[in-house]
């Protein structure tokens, strides 16, 4: 007999997850489609009743997206224009039933490749709190997705909260998602665009991630440094290059061909810039 | 298994407090063990959106969610939307609309809507898009879901109720349509008898491989509520089928040897649960893998291994049509060009996978289940259970769309031997992966073409080959083989032409009737050909294909001669205008493009097609009664799978027995109830089913005239048991009380059966294959990314010659349905065996891919057909693909010849 908790706290979570090996369902949203048709093998925890980490607010240093928020309440939350770029990620996320219920911490603990909160995020710099009986343990994105359906959580932690440094949360960002079709779509590629610019109109910070096009999105710290410093007018797109992009590693599949990824790619990162508002 | 918990939902307000498995989902638990069926299930996956819920006012996928979750919750679904038995205002439009076809995306539709209406009462185009966006529909083409959510808010209740003698024309609802929008239509899962036992098909994980059965006992003895093992061995008659007698090859389960990865090899039969624990690996089979061919080119070289010993080469069949000379035709031609196109598996994509289940009752059996062709699964299954025919009845659900697939035998051996042994009730339920591993497919084609003009233009010589991927058994593969070449001319005179085809098995799922019999295949291949020719000619390529449409009395290229009927100039007429501003908009943009990558482009593409089987008798046959009390009851044995037949059927009756539509109770399929109508395929059944309906309903307005001695153009009045007839000299009345009823309960009844006039084709394809041909053609405008290789579809303009418009509302929604799957076909969908599985790695067209529609119904009268009309089903899709591939190059000069036209193949054409 297999068990099923339902914890209305992180402690009670934490202690069930010390004592046993469990599957989490948060949204359910890739929990089902794993199961196939078939039942759990596994013990499953629900994490649905931890009412308290379905909370989108900010401190003095930091906002956080709390582990059971939606991509609805991302939605639906009043954040700075550097969100923009995972709003826009979470609106492309399926179709609405799925933005209802799937969760954001869900999308990186499923460490797709093509998962659409990745390339935002990361150019969020966001933090990855992870919690167990042993304590707490911040672990940057960077450090949490480290393989196609891999990541660095432990079998008895917990991931309660997203944490994005104000720092990081500077200026405008655009998302793009590249797919075959409008709606209900796995990207064949896809880009998130934040760009700090100045009183002078000057790129004082950039960050600019690619998905679906490595087993894990990729920030491109080469183009980002070539953007820094830059005026921020229509040439600035003009400044991706193709061996910006050489840290990306895409496959060919049903979907796409590995050359076709790496092109359209760089159109996307171009656009995206392009597409970001205050352009001189 | 887990252990049971409490929990209480209140669904469409009232509250229940069950105890259930915690991680069930919130679907199954709804369906299964709440019986409230309206929310429907296409593949657990939240992919296709048909089970959306409201979750506390939130839309959710119902497949996704488990039930512990919802615990206290407020769950909303389809069955409570008609508030105290009263449509809503949303239900209403759909109706109004034409917004259900088939129904079962309907309720995922509904709710989705409903949740945006809830919040914005006046949603805009892009807003309904968005909110509908997460459920799939693969009959509409999603225009006339989005007219009926944007317009709920203004929607008056109008409801058009023709009267006597004016139904044919008359845009009316769908008269089977309220079941579908209030979530009580019950389709092939949905009415599973509480008690009954379910089937679970082993499948073939290999393409190819041989296969041992171990301890089939001890595996059922060992599993608690597994009742039986089934195989090879325990079929009564004969262990194959096939749609077409000749050349049925296909086994219930394969013995020793299978031939496709998702063939059935053996079945167990249990209760839910039993089978719910069933771990595959533990299986009492053993496999070993064997080499394999997955494609002609694989199948057909000399090591190849042979499928079946008597087919040698692995061919199945050829087709041939040849008229005039085409080797010096194509010498002499002033232009000529040679085109090699391909496609791919193309999946049906229905949101309804096959399910149903079987009764024993005594010495017979009864089937229910989705199906396209109940007297056909009755014949088969007669052979199957080496029964008589009289001991099977075939009892149609409603079908969740069907597209050709549903015509061959799915489900249906498997229910029936279980409960023909067990004598218990028997259901199955397949799943996404099930459906698509195991039934068929559109063939892939492969074809090579040659066609050449004179320089005025005018075709003269025409040479096509095709190869198309028949799978690893026969179904429809001679029926492709035979229409293409009858088709692949498209609808223009050619003098000098030969057509071959080849229809080639390979290790891969059967490919069979998919919406077209392979001529959209053959389409892409001529009509991009033609946008070559007429540009190497010089030629507007309108112009160049109303130069060489087919007219009355040219002959076909069968030799066929129509004096009257042959619309396709017409069609192309329509599109005149829109062409020459269409090409006008598109050069001024293109001129100066903003943003610059972007290029506009417009294409054309057209079709005729055959209604009808090729020539092979397809009778229909129509029965109407009139009862004591004066109910006039219509046998409509024409299976409706959303197109429409009960609608349209009825409304041919009406008019043609002078009373109005809404009088007519209809009885639909049912191999008891209904006499025998053929398959709903090839067009055919408004035509066919049309014409025996006009036939029967003529033969019993005439009984009465008979019986009244009143003049031809009287009037019938049915008003209870007296049946009054005015003419204008008298006034007669027929009292059916004192009539005595017949076997089937009728005071008065007429029975009547049409078979198309057609012959047979000699040697060379030349005779009359079909009584009848629809025509048309499509105009497409769209923008090509030139840097991303993404097509963006702006406007299509439909122009359809339908002879006759029975339901002026249910032909622009199969023309809109076509070109839906048109679009799929030209740009996304592609079936790779073990791969595109399911329905996110298989892509079909969602809301947000539809271009803006213009239809155009053209009215050419058939001789032939019922008050002029003809077929309309499979044209639709046909022109869609060609125009999408003929303006992409348009827009951009890029030839995509190899299908789906994916972004990275149009980026890479571009480039080319």
């Amino acid at each position: 007999m297999t068990k099923f908790a339902q914890p209305t706290t992180t402690d009670e979570a934490l202690a069930l997850l010390a004592n046993d090996k469990w599957s989490m369902v948060a949204g359910g949203t890739d929990f089902y489609p794993a199961l196939g048709n078939s039942t759990p093998k596994d013990n499953v925890l629900d994490l649905s009743q931890l009412n308290t980490l379905r909370t989108i607010f900010e401190d003095e240093t930091h906002w956080h997206i709390g582990a059971l928020a939606t991509w609805t309440d991302v939605i639906n939350a009043n954040l700075p224009p550097a969100f923009d770029a995972l709003k826009l990620a979470a609106r492309e996320v399926g179709s609405v039933q799925i933005q209802n219920r799937g969760t954001v911490a869900g999308n990186l603990c499923n460490a797709s490749p093509a998962a659409d909160g990745m390339p935002a995020l990361l150019c969020l710099d966001t933090i990855v709190r992870v919690s167990s009986v042993n304590g707490i343990r911040d672990i940057a994105l960077t450090d949490f997705v480290i393989g196609n359906r891999q990541t660095t959580l432990g079998a008895t932690e917990l991931v309660i909260d997203l944490l994005i440094p104000k720092d990081s949360t500077t200026g405008q960002s655009h998302f793009l998602k590249l797919g075959a079709r409008k709606y209900l779509v796995i990207s064949i590629a896809m880009v998130a665009t934040r760009l700090s610019i100045d009183s002078t109109q000057n790129v004082v910070d950039a960050a600019l991630a690619v998905g679906s096009c490595s087993v894990v999105a990729h920030r491109l710290p080469e183009l980002e440094q070539a953007l820094i410093g830059q005026p921020f007018n229509a040439k600035l797109s003009q400044l991706v290059q193709p061996h910006h992009l050489s840290a990306l590693a895409p496959i060919d599949d049903v979907r796409a061909t590995a050359e076709y990824r790496l092109d359209a790619a760089a159109e996307l990162l171009k656009r995206s810039i392009d597409l970001l508002p205050g352009r001189s | 298994m887990m252990k049971p918990i409490t929990v209480t939902l209140t669904i469409n307000n009232i509250a229940t407090t069950l105890e259930v498995s915690p991680t069930k989902r919130l679907s199954d638990v709804l369906r299964n063990q709440l019986n409230i069926s309206g929310t429907k299930v296409g593949c657990d996956a939240g992919d296709c959106g048909a089970c959306s819920v409201l979750i506390d006012g939130e839309v959710s996928c119902a497949c996704l969610v488990p039930v512990a979750q919802v615990n206290g919750a407020r769950i909303d679904t389809v069955d409570g939307l008609a508030g105290n038995g009263t449509l809503s205002q949303l239900q209403q439009s759909f109706l109004h609309h034409g917004a259900a076809q088939c129904g079962v995306c309907t309720p995922g539709m509904l709710m989705s809507a409903t949740a945006l209406l809830d919040t914005n009462p006046t949603p805009t185009q892009s807003e309904v898009e968005d909110a509908l966006g997460g459920v799939l529909c693969r009959c509409t083409g999603y225009r006339k879901i989005i007219d009926a959510v944007v317009n709920t808010h203004s929607f008056t209740g109008d409801k058009l109720a023709p009267e006597a003698g004016s139904s044919i024309g008359a845009s009316i609802q769908h008269l089977d349509g309220i079941p579908k929008v209030n979530g009580a239509l019950a389709f092939g899962a949905d009415t599973f008898p509480t008690d009954t036992l379910f089937v679970h098909v082993i499948r073939s994980t290999h393409h190819h491989a041989e296969f041992t059965i171990t301890d089939s006992d001890a595996f059922i003895n060992s599993h608690e509520g597994l009742e039986l093992f089934l195989s090879a061995k325990d079929i009564p008659g004969r262990n194959c089928f096939g749609v077409i007698p000749p050349f049925a090859d296909q086994p219930v389960f394969a013995s020793a040897t299978t031939r496709f990865r998702g063939e059935a090899i053996a079945a167990i039969v249990g209760t839910a649960k039993a089978l719910e624990h069933i771990n595959e690996e533990s299986l009492p089979v053993q496999w070993s893998a064997l080499p394999h061919s997955l494609v002609p080119e694989e199948a057909t070289t000399d090591n190849s291994i042979l499928l079946h010993e008597t087919r040698a080469g692995n061919i199945l069949v050829e087709g041939f049509v040849e008229r005039g000379n085409t080797k010096t035709a194509l010498e002499q031609a002033s232009f000529t060009v040679t085109t090699h196109t391909s496609t791919p598996f193309i999946e049906h994509a229905y949101i309804e996978p096959e399910a149903g289940y079987c009764v024993r009752k005594g010495d017979r059996i009864e089937i229910h289940g989705c199906t396209q062709a109940a007297h056909m699964d009755r014949d088969s299954l007669a052979e199957i259970m080496n029964l008589p025919l009289e001991s099977i009845r075939i009892m149609p659900s409603a079908c969740g769309g069907g597209f050709g697939s549903k015509l061959d035998l799915s489900f249906q051996p498997y229910v029936a031997l279980a409960a023909w042994i067990l004598n218990k009730p028997v259901a199955v339920n397949y799943t996404r992966g099930d459906s698509m591993r195991s039934t068929t497919k559109r063939h892939p084609s492969s074809i090579q073409l040659t066609v050449g003009c004179d320089a005025n233009g005018m075709l003269s010589g025409f040479d096509f080959t095709g190869t198309f991927n028949t799978g690893a058994y026969a179904s429809w593969g001679p029926t492709v083989a035979n229409r293409v070449p009858v088709h692949a001319s498209g609808p223009y005179h050619t003098p000098n032409y030969r057509a071959r085809s080849v229809a080639v098995h390979t290790n891969t799922p059967p490919s069979g009737a998919f919406r077209g019999f392979g001529v959209p295949q053959s389409a892409v291949a001529q009509e991009t050909a033609f946008d070559q020719l007429a540009d190497l000619a010089g030629i507007d390529r309108l112009d160049f294909r109303i130069r060489n449409a087919l007219r009355n009395k040219q002959p076909t290229v069968t030799g066929q001669i129509f004096n009257t009927g042959v619309g396709i100039v017409e069609c192309l007429q329509k599109l005149q205008p829109i062409w020459e501003s269409a090409n006008k908009k598109a050069r001024a943009f293109n001129s100066n493009p903003t943003p610059s990558h972007l290029r506009k482009g417009v294409g054309i593409g057209t079709c005729w097609y055959g209604c009808g089987n090729t020539s092979l008798p397809n009778p229909s046959t129509i029965r109407i009664g009139i009862t004591a009390n004066g109910t006039v009851i219509l046998h409509q044995g024409a299976i409706d799978i959303g197109q429409g037949s009960n609608t349209v059927i009825t409304q041919i009756t009406a008019d043609a027995l002078g009373i109005p539509v809404h009088s007519i109770q209809l009885v639909d399929s049912d191999t008891d109830l209904t006499p025998d109508c053929g398959k709903t395929s090839a067009s055919r059944q408004t035509y066919v089913t049309g014409m025996a309906a006009k036939l029967a309903a003529e033969a019993l307005r005439a009984a009465l005239l008979r019986m009244g001695n009143v003049s031809s153009d009287a009037r019938i009045n049915i008003s209870g048991s007296i049946i009054e007839l005015h003419d204008n000299a008298t006034q007669a009345s027929i009292n059916l009380s004192q009539l005595e009823v017949n076997q089937f309960g009728y005071a008065i009844m007429a029975e009547e059966t049409y078979n198309p006039p057609v012959t047979a084709l000699d040697e060379s394809g030349q005779g009359h294959p079909y009584a009848l041909y629809g025509y048309g053609a499509q105009l497409m405008e769209l923008t090509v990314d030139t840097q991303l290789g993404t097509i963006k579809l702006d406007h299509v303009t439909a122009a359809h010659d339908v002879g006759k418009a029975i339901n002026p509302m249910l032909v622009e929604a199969q023309i809109e349905g076509g070109i839906a799957q048109g679009i799929g076909l030209a740009l996304m969908e592609e079936y790779i065996p073990g791969k595109t599985e399911n329905l996110h790695d298989y892509l079909i067209p969602t809301i947000g891919d539809m271009p803006i529609f213009n239809n155009i119904i053209v009215e050419v009268e058939d001789a032939e057909g019922p008050y002029g009309a003809k077929g309309l089903g499979e044209h639709v899709l046909i022109p869609t693909a060609p125009a999408i591939l003929n303006a992409i190059r348009d827009a951009t000069g890029a030839i995509v010849s190899d299908l789906p036209a994916t972004p990275h193949k149009v980026l890479a054409a571009i480039k080319r």
